[in-house]
C-alpha cells in the first residue's frame, strides 16, 4: 500500500494508510536512538532548495538509523543550480543516483513536477505555501499517540493560515480524521485560502473562522500554533501590519482546558512565549522529536514495503 | 452586415468584445489562407450585445473550439454546408484544460520559464469559471483568463 509511492500531499493518504504509518512509527520509536538495517544499501537524496533544520536533519537521521545512506544538498550555491541548472535536470540526475528523493522548494507545485519526472518515489518536504505532508503526519501522530482517537476532539489552528504550508496541511488532514470541530483562528489578513475553505465544506468538516483565541480557547483539546511566514509575504508592509498580532502566553492559558495540547511545527518566533514551555500544555518539543520515528516509518514503508 | 458563408463554421453568441480573443484561442492569425469575418458588438436577444466569427472553408471540430468556453461560455458552433446549418453545438469545456491558460499564481512551477512545465487545470466550475491548477492547486478565474488574453 505504501511501497514506491510519492508523498506530495497529505490528501494522497486515507485514514487507514495513516494509522498503518502511525503504528509503524510507534514501533520505530524503539529504534529512534539505535540502528536497524532495514534499508541497508539504499540511498535517499535530500534536495533542500530552501532552509530547513528539523525536516532535513530528521529525514537524514531516520535514513541513517534505518541503515541507509543519504545524499544531501542544502546549499544551492555549492551545486550546479548556481550555474543555472533547472529543477527538472537536477531531479533527473538525483533520480539516477538515489532510491528516493526528498525535496523542499520555494515554488508551489515543485514536488508534483519532480514526481512526474522521477521514477523513484518523491517526498514533498514543503513546496512554497502549498503542502508539507510529512509535517502533518507528525502533527497527527502526536495527537494520536498522546490522546488516542482524533474524532471526538476539538482542534484549533492559530496563526498564518494563508502562507503557512504546515498549517494548510494540518487543516486539510482534518478532512481525513474528522475532528468534532475545527477552529481557524487568524487575523483577517491571514485567513485560510478559498480553495481550502471550499475543500473543508465539500468534506463536511465543521469549522468556524474567528480572530479571537480567548473566546474559543476553553473549547479546544488541541491548539496548533504557527508562525507568521514573513519570507512568503509579497509585500513586507503587509507583514508589518500583522506582525505580533497574536501570542500564546501562560496567562491566557488560564482559560484553557486542563489537558489542552499545544503543538507547533517550529521554528517559533514570538507566537508562543517561553513561559508556556514549562506548562503541561507544551507538546511542541515532543512533537518535534516524533519527526524521526514518523519519517523512519514512512521511509521503511515506501522503500521496503508494508 | 457580413454575407452568409457557403461552407465552414460560424461561431455565434460570443460575449461582446471577445471575438479577437476567440481567434487567439483558435490560433487563427490571418495568414492561414481561409476567409475569416469578424462581427463585433451586434445586438443579440440573449446577450444584449454579441460578437460573431465566421470561418469560410473550414469546419472546426468541437475539440478545437471548446476552449472558447473559457472566455465565451455561451458561444455556439454552427457548421455550414451549402449555406445551411447542418450542425449546431454549444461550446463545452473538457474536464482538464491543457495549456492555453496560465496559472494565476506567479509562484507556481508552471510559471517558471526554465522548467518547461505545461500548465494543466481541473475545471472546478464552468459558470462562474473556476480552474484549479494541477500543480499548485490555486484557483484561476475568468477574470484572470481574460486578463491573460489581453496581454497576448
Amino acid at each position: 500500500m505504501f511501497k514506491g509511492r510519492d508523498v506530495i500531499s497529505i490528501l494522497d493518504f486515507t485514514k487507514e494508510d495513516l494509522i498503518t504509518l502511525f503504528k509503524e512509527a510507534r514501533e520505530m520509536e524503539k529504534h529512534a536512538k539505535s540502528r536497524i538495517n532495514i534499508l541497508q544499501g539504499k540511498v535517499l537524496a535530500l534536495a533542500f532548495f530552501e532552509p530547513s533544520t528539523r525536516t532535513m536533519f530528521s529525514f537524514q537521521t531516520a535514513m541513517l538509523r534505518l541503515g541507509g545512506s543519504v545524499l544531501v544538498f542544502s546549499e544551492v550555491e555549492k551545486t550546479s543550480i548556481a550555474k543555472g541548472e533547472n529543477l527538472g535536470d537536477t531531479i533527473r540526475m538525483l533520480d539516477s543516483y538515489a532510491n528516493a528523493i526528498v525535496i523542499r522548494h520555494r515554488i508551489e507545485g515543485a514536488a508534483s513536477y519532480a514526481a512526474e519526472i522521477a521514477e523513484s518515489p518523491v517526498i514533498n518536504a514543503g513546496d512554497g505555501t502549498h503542502h508539507h505532508p510529512t509535517q502533518a503526519m507528525i502533527d497527527y501522530y502526536t495527537i494520536w499517540r498522546e490522546k488516542g482517537d482524533i474524532e471526538g476532539l476539538t482542534l484549533g489552528v492559530l496563526g498564518d493560515l494563508k502562507y503557512g504550508r504546515a498549517a494548510s496541511s494540518f487543516i486539510l488532514a482534518s478532512t481525513i480524521f474528522k475532528p468534532k470541530k475545527l477552529y481557524l483562528i487568524s487575523p483577517q489578513e491571514l485567513r485560510v485560502k478559498p480553495e481550502i475553505r471550499e475543500f473543508l465544506e465539500e468534506h463536511n468538516v465543521k469549522y468556524v473562522e474567528t480572530q479571537n483565541l480567548k473566546e474559543v480557547l476553553g473549547e479546544l483539546d488541541v491548539l496548533y500554533v504557527t508562525r507568521i511566514q514573513k519570507e512568503r509575504f509579497p509585500d513586507l508592509a503587509e507583514y508589518e501590519k500583522v506582525k505580533g498580532s497574536y501570542r500564546v502566553t501562560s496567562n491566557i492559558l488560564k482559560y484553557a482546558k486542563k489537558d489542552l495540547m499545544i503543538l507547533h511545527p517550529l521554528p517559533r518566533v514570538e507566537e508562543i512565549s517561553f513561559d508556556v514551555d514549562a506548562t503541561r500544555h507544551a507538546y511542541y518539543f515532543k512533537q518535534a522529536s516524533y519527526g524521526v520515528p514518523v519519517r523512519m516509518a514512512l521511509l521503511k514503508l515506501i522503500l521496503s514495503g508494508d | 452586415m457580413v454575407r452568409k458563408i457557403r461552407n465552414g463554421t460560424v461561431i455565434d453568441h460570443i460575449s461582446a468584445g471577445n471575438a479577437l480573443n476567440v481567434l487567439k484561442i483558435l490560433g487563427i492569425k490571418g495568414s492561414e489562407g481561409y476567409r475569416v469575418a469578424i462581427v463585433m458588438n451586434v445586438e443579440s436577444k440573449k446577450l444584449g450585445l454579441k460578437d460573431i466569427v465566421k470561418v469560410e472553408g473550414r469546419e472546426l471540430a468541437p475539440k478545437e473550439v471548446n476552449m472558447i468556453a473559457l472566455i465565451a461560455p455561451k458561444a455556439t458552433i454552427n457548421i455550414i454546408r451549402d449555406y445551411k446549418v447542418v450542425k449546431k453545438v454549444r461550446v463545452k469545456l473538457p474536464r482538464i484544460i491543457d495549456g492555453i491558460v496560465k496559472c494565476s499564481n506567479p509562484n507556481c512551477i508552471t510559471n517558471r520559464p526554465r522548467e518547461h512545465v505545461k500548465p494543466r487545470f481541473k475545471v472546478v466550475s464552468e459558470e462562474p469559471l473556476i480552474l484549479q491548477c494541477l500543480y499548485c492547486e490555486r484557483y484561476t478565474t475568468r477574470e484572470d483568463v481574460v486578463k491573460q488574453f489581453k496581454q497576448l
